[in-house]
Parts: structure tokens; C-alpha cells; sequence
């Protein structure tokens, strides 16, 4: 899979995904909250990072071939973190019709943040 | 220690119409380009019925479910000590915008790990459309940080 990286996330990104996933945690957005909760700043939403992994998936084969995709957050994204996401066939049939594909995202210091596999069946 | 009494547990169901607009604010939001999941022409070049759901829109959608965070306030688990696990998507028939989407969610597990200093909850949700297609299976895991 070709590769794709973010640039850094901003606080910016963290609001709009808010808004546009309807996730209303204000642990991602609201950074009074997220202190009273024990951490020292807001963080972004697992579930921003797995969507970037979904584009870099629908980039490279169209999204009509997925069946089935899912991760395991290893580790927390923060603010400014960039993000790189990666795949790697690992399973074919012999039709070469499904494929099963191991993704992660990492940041910029290689920190792993999510990993999981994706299903194609190509037609 | 999360009461192992919520395991089975069934959610209200939540139906909701998903909007081309909010579709288009979550290509934008997520640095999405592919002129599929925001031009409807596109959409429709490509043989969708209208913009296509991206593949992890379904699991924020059902946040719009009135008190989304109810669940959790009963279990006794504040919501900023939540934290995303695992999740996973299975994708049975297509979703677009102007589809309306019914979702019924089950609780099905609750264990802890680390002597209790980690609870785990599991729920599944079962995805229907307006011609009561089975459009997607979905299985969060949340961590509570005790």
C-alpha cells in the first residue's frame, strides 16, 4: 500500500473530526476537561487516526473491494503528532481475489499507534 | 470493577438518516480529496446511489443517539477515563447518503486486567438500512483507566 503521512495534527483537526465524526468526548477537544481527567492536554480521537488509515486504503484499492477492516489503538496520538500510515499484503487467495492486508500508523518518532489488517475481495 | 450484570445488555436502537453535508465535513475534516466522498456526480460515476459512507464514518454516527455516554455513566465509568481499544468494521452492502440507518448495539463482555486497574468493555452493533438490508456489522472495545 502506498504509504500516506499527515502533517502534524492540530487542535484545529481535533474540533472539525469532533464535529464531523459527532464524537462529543470532550476529552479530544475541550482541554479544561481533559485535565480534570488526569492528562496534561487534550488527545485526538483513535478513531482520526484509523480514518486516515481508511484513506490510505481507499486510495489504493476502491473502497466498493473492502470488507472488513480493524485496528487496535497501541498507544495514544497527541497534538502535534504526524502521522504515517502503512500496509502490507500478507494473505492472497490463489484467484488472487482476497486479499488481506496488515496496516499501522505510526508518528514521527516511529511511535505505534494503531495496528490491524483489512479485507479486500477484488473482482 | 464494572457490574459484569450490564454483560447482554441491548442498547435502544438508533436510527438517523446519514446527510450528504456531514459527509462532505468529514472529507474535509479528515484531509479526504477523493472527489467520491464529497461531488455527488462522482459518487454516482463510480456507481454509488449517492456520496458513500467512508469506512469509519458508522462508529461516530451512532454518537448522534441522544445521550450517547448514558451507558457508561450507569456502569459507574467516567467518561474521561474511556479510552478507544480496539475497533472493527465488517461491510456487508453499501451505505450513501439519504440511506436511513438503524442501530442496535450489544454489550458483550465486561472483564478487567492488571488486578482491576483496567476494565474492558465489549459492545457489538448490528447496522440495518430503510429496506432492512444488513448493511454492517461493527466491535468496539473501550479501555476504562481505573
Amino acid at each position: 500500500m502506498p504509504p500516506l503521512t499527515t502533517a502534524p495534527i492540530s487542535r484545529a483537526t481535533l474540533a472539525l473530526f469532533a464535529g464531523a465524526s459527532g464524537d462529543p468526548n470532550p476529552i479530544h477537544i475541550d482541554i479544561d476537561f481533559a485535565k480534570k481527567a488526569g492528562m496534561d492536554d487534550v488527545f485526538a480521537h483513535g478513531m482520526l487516526v484509523m480514518a486516515y488509515v481508511g484513506r490510505a486504503l481507499t486510495d489504493w484499492i476502491p473502497q466498493s473491494s473492502l470488507k472488513n477492516f480493524g485496528v487496535r489503538f497501541t498507544s495514544i496520538t497527541n497534538v502535534r503528532d504526524a502521522i504515517t500510515c502503512t500496509g502490507a499484503i500478507v494473505e492472497k487467495d490463489a484467484e488472487q481475489k482476497r486479499i488481506r492486508v496488515e496496516v499501522q500508523a505510526t508518528n514521527q518518532d516511529g511511535d505505534v499507534k494503531l495496528a490491524g489488517d483489512a479485507v479486500f475481495e477484488i473482482d | 470493577m464494572i457490574s459484569k450484570d450490564f454483560i447482554g445488555l441491548e442498547l435502544e436502537p438508533f436510527t438517523t438518516t446519514v446527510e450528504a453535508g456531514r459527509l462532505r465535513f468529514f472529507a474535509r475534516a479528515t484531509g479526504q480529496s477523493d472527489p467520491v466522498y464529497s461531488d455527488t456526480d462522482a459518487a454516482r460515476s463510480a456507481g454509488y446511489r449517492g456520496l458513500p459512507v467512508p469506512p469509519t464514518f458508522l462508529f461516530g454516527l451512532e454518537l448522534d443517539a441522544p445521550d450517547p455516554f448514558a451507558l457508561y455513566e450507569k456502569m459507574g465509568v467516567d467518561l474521561g477515563r474511556i479510552l478507544h481499544g480496539e475497533q472493527r468494521f465488517e461491510y456487508l452492502e453499501p451505505a450513501c447518503a439519504g440511506d436511513t440507518l438503524t442501530f442496535v448495539t450489544r454489550v458483550n463482555d465486561i472483564f478487567d486486567k492488571k488486578g482491576g486497574a483496567l476494565d474492558f468493555i465489549v459492545q457489538e452493533t448490528v447496522i440495518t438500512n430503510q429496506y432492512d438490508v444488513h448493511v454492517a456489522n461493527l466491535r468496539r472495545v473501550f479501555v476504562v483507566r481505573n
